[in-house]
């Protein structure tokens, strides 16, 4: 079984913060790390090889330094790990970017592709799904479980807003998996020093035989016009008095206003 | 096109740097120097003292931006019931389709003829209905299929969908297959009154900062809308339009929905459908401070959300988690119970009319967004405020 997680290095978000005067982000000392979901990915990519027997390949796009997710994805326990590096990638919207993906996947080869359901960072949640458009396999998003797995086909449990739908699929397919399916482990030492030595592989544009055109800035339908701080409103009445006192003055309020 | 920094130019004082959220510029040589990791964000242009800084543009920009017409809503429908959002998205469509001088469109997958009939009341113009029983339940593949077989065939200049569960992954899809390009989770879109592109505005950067994001070539304009936030337009009984039947012909699937299993518990009624909510965070302190929660929700008829802090300590089910990686709600009351308010947190609530704020801390942040605020302790003031709902209530 040859299975690939897909993985992207991001900012550890919850630390960014904004600087209300300049209107700018506060970068500074923001560690990097695996997108949260991917590490779930990893872990699924992991038990599903401990299951069928296979490889276990990661694959990220980035600038150089994204070099760091990859060894810690190997420390995890995956078997290589390749990194498609280009300046012609640069400016890539989801779909350069997904489809940029796909090439190095075609390259690669893959029967399960696995993938966060999104990023932190952007939040889209559409690289997945479009991964597997280009490919021209099927994808199933927010894996809560995989309920069985084997060379020719899977059944999975995907989480929805009321409840899950319990799905069977073909192989080749692309999952998109969420933080429920699992708790990742945490590297082994032996993994720490395999993640040292490890060899990672480099793929530019050349590589995958990518279509200039669609790569990078020029491949990316999205534009960002502009960015903005988000407003917050200033309207609020801190309710005075003891316990008893700001109670009935909020049920007051709220009886006045129709609301119970 | 790309940015690009005159070295004559560049005096080295670095304000770019700070100016940028994408961390895209470098200082080379004591000369900025724009790096791949630029997303054309413009925000370093204005920043520049010098004015060093400039777009350069490229012929590829010139590209033939291909006609289209028409503003398509399409409708999600679970168990044949239509989703909130896409009577949304109808109000919302109807007034960007009056601005261009187009018509409203809406497409609905399964459900009935009477379903097709609401979407007119609720403003469509027209109806694209495909009532196969491949479609009834939803599957990407042949979702993503018959919309992109639609879209090649009727051309729509803007098609909108719900930033639910199935329109975040099937449109990514359609985009994909029709080198369209898709702005996931917007809270706003309006229109370019220069170019009439659409601008999509969403929260980036775990909502810490909104972007505007438009496709200044490919069509359609693909965007996901996040549920909430955009008001449902009128509805009108006696609204006439036509509706078209789509065959699924030709369409086939290799992934094969078994089962559709429903695990939600009656009383959790569905979070954004929610009037009054009570949240709970960390404060809480555990599942019993939960417990009071439930109280007071039912005494109010509420339903219980909570912040990502108490789902990820295991005292609730992660689909009762409000904010940035859970559910955006816009109740008339939400009650924050021991929530901090981390921005993550406030960008899945802000748009509720009322916001009452309990929380021992008189600097959490929560505070900023609240109507009403009460500094104390939630095991002493939630309990209180049962009771005398409960008085009120009779």
């Amino acid at each position: 079984m040859r299975i690939v997680v897909c993985i992207k290095q991001v900012p550890d978000s919850a630390e960014v913060r904004i600087n209300p005067e300049t209107n700018t982000l506060i970068r500074d000392g923001v560690p990097t790390i695996i997108n949260p979901y991917d590490v779930h990915a990893i872990e699924a990519g992991l038990q599903i090889r401990e299951k069928t027997g296979g490889k276990v390949t990661i694959l990220t796009m980035g600038p150089p330094q994204a070099e760091a997710a990859l060894r810690d994805a190997i420390a995890m326990g995956a078997d290589d790990a390749v990194l498609l590096t280009d300046r012609a990638f640069a400016g890539s919207d989801t779909w350069a970017t997904a489809y940029t993906l796909s090439k190095a996947l075609a390259h690669i080869g893959a029967d399960v592709i696995l993938c966060g359901k999104q990023a932190i960072d952007g939040d889209t949640a559409q690289v997945g799904p479009e991964i597997a458009e280009f490919m021209d396999i099927p994808h199933i998003s927010y894996i809560r479980k995989i309920v069985d797995v084997s060379t020719d086909k899977l059944v999975v449990q995907r989480l929805m807003d009321d409840g899950f739908d319990l799905l069977e699929s073909s192989l080749p397919v692309l999952l998109t998996v969420v933080k429920e399916l699992n708790v990742p482990r945490m590297p082994s030492l032996k993994g720490k020093m395999a993640a040292k030595k490890a060899e990672i592989k480099k793929m530019s544009a050349a590589d995958i035989n990518a279509a200039e055109s669609d790569l990078g800035l020029k491949g990316s339908p999205t534009q960002v016009k502009n960015i903005f701080a988000p407003e917050t409103k200033k309207d609020r009445k801190m309710l005075e008095g003891t316990g008893e006192e700001k109670i009935n003055t909020l049920v007051k309020e709220l009886v006045g206003l129709k609301c119970i | 096109m790309y940015i690009k920094v005159n070295k004559n130019l560049c005096s080295g004082c670095e304000a770019c740097l700070q100016s940028c959220p994408y961390d895209a510029i470098v200082m080379k040589d004591g000369k900025a120097e724009i790096t791949e990791l630029c997303q054309l964000c413009r925000a370093c242009l204005s920043v520049c003292p010098e004015g060093a800084i400039s777009e350069v543009k490229e012929a590829s920009d010139a590209r033939e931006t291909a006609q289209g017409k028409g503003v398509w809503v399409f409708a999600e429908q679970r168990d044949g019931k239509i989703a909130g959002v896409s009577l949304e998205l109808l109000g919302a469509g109807k007034g960007l389709a009056e601005k261009l001088g187009t018509e409203l469109v809406a497409v609905l997958f399964g459900g009935t003829a009477g379903d097709a009939q609401e979407l007119i009341r609720w403003g469509a113009e027209r109806v694209f209905h495909c009532d196969d029983p491949l479609l009834s339940a939803f599957n990407d593949e042949p979702y993503a299929a018959l919309l992109s077989k639609l879209i090649v065939e009727q051309k729509p200049e803007i098609v909108l969908t719900g930033a639910t569960p199935i329109g975040r992954s099937f449109f990514p899809r359609v985009a994909a297959k029709l080198r369209a390009g898709l702005t996931a989770d917007c809270t706003s879109l309006e229109i370019d009154a220069e170019t009439g592109n659409l601008l999509q505005i969403r929260p980036a950067f775990g909502g810490n900062i909104m972007a505007t994001i438009f496709c200044p070539h490919a069509r359609p304009q693909m965007a996901t809308v996040r549920p909430r936030v955009m008001k449902r337009g009128e509805y009108d009984p006696a609204r006439k339009g036509e509706i078209v039947t789509v065959s699924a012909k030709g369409i086939s699937s290799r992934t094969k929905v078994v089962e559709t299993v429903k695990e939600v518990a009656e009383t959790a009624i569905n979070l954004q459908d929610a009037n009054i909510i009570v949240a709970g965070g960390r404060g809480m302190g555990g599942e019993k401070g939960f417990q009071l929660l439930n109280e007071l929700a039912a005494a109010l008829g509420a339903s219980v959300a909570a912040s990502r802090a108490a789902v990820d300590e295991g005292w609730i089910p992660y689909r009762h988690q409000v904010g940035q990686t859970g559910k955006t709600v816009g109740p008339k009351i939400y009650i924050a119970c021991g929530i901090s308010g981390a921005v993550q947190h406030l960008v899945g609530m802000q748009s509720s009319d009322i916001i009452i704020a309990i929380n021992k801390n008189p600097d959490a942040p929560i505070f900023s967004v609240a109507t009403y605020g009460i500094v104390g302790d939630v095991h002493e003031i939630v309990p209180m405020l049962t009771k005398k709902i409960r008085d009120v209530k009779g």
